[in-house]
């Protein structure tokens, strides 16, 4: 019976959910190129792409901002290195210490660059519910990771988990530059990080905002839509999405994504108060939105998915 | 259930799961072998024959989240006919535990059709194999192309999924008429954690914990039992169809490998409250 279950088992391939979208590709080791939309903020646009070897994981807006006496790192990107990458365009505008590396939440292409900047010895900074997602994701995406990149890239980019984590809100002082973190109730997921730089008032909302790559829930469609409302009230003069351009126009930045997201609520609850399945949903729901998202096809159903098991709860 | 090798839900949390990340292409040669293991343990000799159109087996070519994977199936003989169907064997070749579930039809019971959720851990055949009234045995299969479903991290807001432990839910009782067909879903919530989620902080595999048996009855009539395994999704769902032959509650017991009894009552078609 023991040499049935092992053969039965040897079978069992862990595969994590390709939440990993990608980037350009300079060479290995290059700085990467930044924007700087206001003094001292400086972004890394991701492409709205799958990741894969030839984009290291540079999928999502990765970047850092620049105090008199410090660096923070917002994300570090889907690899190691992606983190090194990052951690070169740093130095290639100052010399000033990385005190801390933020991580806005859990997924792979906001967190696999963090071991580029261990050396520096920052605090890495994550919501309180950071340690618990990361620690039962981790398995999953390191099998997720070994097949985009590799064996020795995957074991190049460690999971790195935060050393200072925010309960509700934390100022970080970079030295006549006070950022204001804020850890949100569950939405984008159930670790969702903001960073408020009050110098130049700008959000940076990380996964809380995509533009142009359809939006991913991985947490829960109603509390999404709830923090969209508190983002809103915030008097910001531009946004950092965790996906697509920057953007001044403020709170206008939200509204597609605000449309996506009641959209499925919407339509999911309309499925579930007639009786619907599961499948009819996936089949029914949303689809006035394909077309106007990248990456669509890839995630919309899954959105489904994850909405209609919410909801079905109301 | 009394069986308990290769079918089910594994006692000991299997380590080599996780170590070695083999994975298999879809439609590899082995599969038949698999199969074949299975169809002995489960079946012995029987024989099986190809259901034809009398067992519609549905699913998705590609699942959305593996994790959750809807799936249903419906027998189209009718009831008192010598292809009315009794129960139905749910399972999946290339999971951990190929034993999803069986449901179990009694004569007066619901239709035999049913619609769930389960995972799936990786590209697989997926088949339903039905007993007659008379005895034999039919088949209708699938291949899903999914995978990570058992090892998945569980729950995307735990808080949530904490704070309705063991609730149950009713829906389309409303609708509900004498005399008239009436669709139902009962959702269960519980974690059904399959023993080969890994958590990072305790070093440790999160023990198996998970519904083994599901009963529905109405007005003390019996619908519908469940003998379940890991391989149904967390909060567990099932969509049933039953004529109703006058007001009473509908019941659901449901208990789980720790020992937990969950109960559920529901007025349904008229009745004053469960
Ligand atoms: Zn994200």
């Amino acid at each position: 019976m023991a040499a049935g279950r092992r053969a039965v088992l040897r079978g069992a391939a862990v595969v994590a959910p390709a939440l990993l979208a990608s980037a350009a590709v300079p060479a290995a080791g290059d700085p990467l190129p930044m924007r700087q939309p206001a003094p001292g903020l400086h972004v890394h646009m991701g492409v709205h792409e799958e990741s894969t070897p030839a984009n290291a994981g540079l999928i999502a807006n990765i970047g850092f901002i620049v105090g008199r006496d410090a660096v923070a790192v917002i994300d570090t990107g889907g690899s190691a290195e992606a983190g090194r990458r990052l951690r070169a365009a740093v130095r290639a505008v100052t010399d000033r210490p990385i005190r801390y590396v933020i991580n806005t939440h859990v997924h792979p292409d906001h967190v696999f660059g963090n071991a580029a900047f261990v050396a520096d010895r920052p605090a890495f900074v994550g919501h309180r519910a950071l340690p618990a997602a990361l620690a039962q994701r981790a398995p999953h995406y390191r099998e997720a990771l070994r097949r985009t990149f590799g064996d020795a890239m995957a074991e190049a980019s460690a999971a790195v988990p935060p050393t200072l984590l925010v309960e509700d809100s934390l100022d970080l002082d970079l030295g006549d530059r006070r950022l204001t973190l804020r850890a949100h109730a569950t939405a984008h997921t159930d670790n969702d990080l903001t960073v408020f730089d009050h110098a130049g008032g700008t959000l940076w909302a990380s996964d809380l905002l995509f533009a142009q790559r359809i939006p991913a829930v991985d947490g829960s469609v109603t509390g999404w839509l709830a923090v969209l409302d508190e983002l809103a009230a915030l008097p910001a003069r531009r946004v950092v999405p965790g996906h697509g351009p920057v953007s001044e126009d403020w709170p206008g930045a939200l509204a597609d994504q605000r449309r996506y997201l009641t959209v499925l609520a919407d339509e999911v609850r309309a499925v579930i108060r007639a009786g619907g399945t599961l499948e009819r949903a996936v089949e029914t729901v949303g689809r006035g939105e394909a077309g106007r998202w990248v990456l669509f096809d890839d995630y919309h159903r899954r959105n489904v998915t994850a909405a209609f098991v919410e909801l079905e709860w109301e | 259930m009394n069986r308990r090798s290769i079918l089910m839900a594994p006692l000991i949390v299997p380590l080599v799961t996780l170590a070695a990340p083999a994975v298999r292409a879809a439609g590899e040669s082995g599969d038949g072998a698999r199969w074949a293991e299975i169809r002995r343990e489960l079946f012995g000799d029987r024989p099986i024959e190809p259901a034809g159109d009398r067992l519609v087996l549905e699913a998705p070519g590609r699942a959305e989240d593996a994790a959750v994977v809807p799936v249903s199936f419906t027998a189209t003989a009718p009831r008192r006919s010598p292809d009315g169907v009794r129960s139905v064997h749910l399972i999946i070749d290339n999971n951990p535990a190929p034993l999803a579930a069986v449901f179990r039809f009694p004569p007066d019971g619901a239709d035999p059709a049913v619609a769930t959720r389960i995972r799936i851990n990786e590209y697989t055949p997926l088949r339903a194999v039905a007993e007659t009234a008379d005895g034999r045995l039919i088949m209708a299969e699938r291949f899903v192309k999914a995978s990570g479903g058992c090892s998945a991290p569980a729950g995307k807001d735990q808080v949530a999924a904490l704070a309705r432990l063991g609730r149950m839910r009713l829906n389309g009782a409303d609708a509900a008429a004498p005399g008239r067909p009436a669709t139902l879903q009962v959702l269960i919530s519980h974690p059904n954690n399959s023993g080969l989620q890994f958590d990072q902080i305790s070093r440790t595999y999160v023990p198996p914990h998970y519904l083994t048996t599901i009963a529905i009855a109405h007005a003390g009539r019996p619908l519908l039992a469940v003998d379940a395994d890991i391989s149904l999704s967390e909060d567990p769902s099932i969509h049933f169809t039953f004529v109703p032959d006058g007001p009473g509650p509908l019941t659901v017991r449901a208990e789980d490998t720790k020992g937990g009894v969950f109960d559920g009552a529901w007025p349904v078609a008229g009745a004053p409250g469960g």
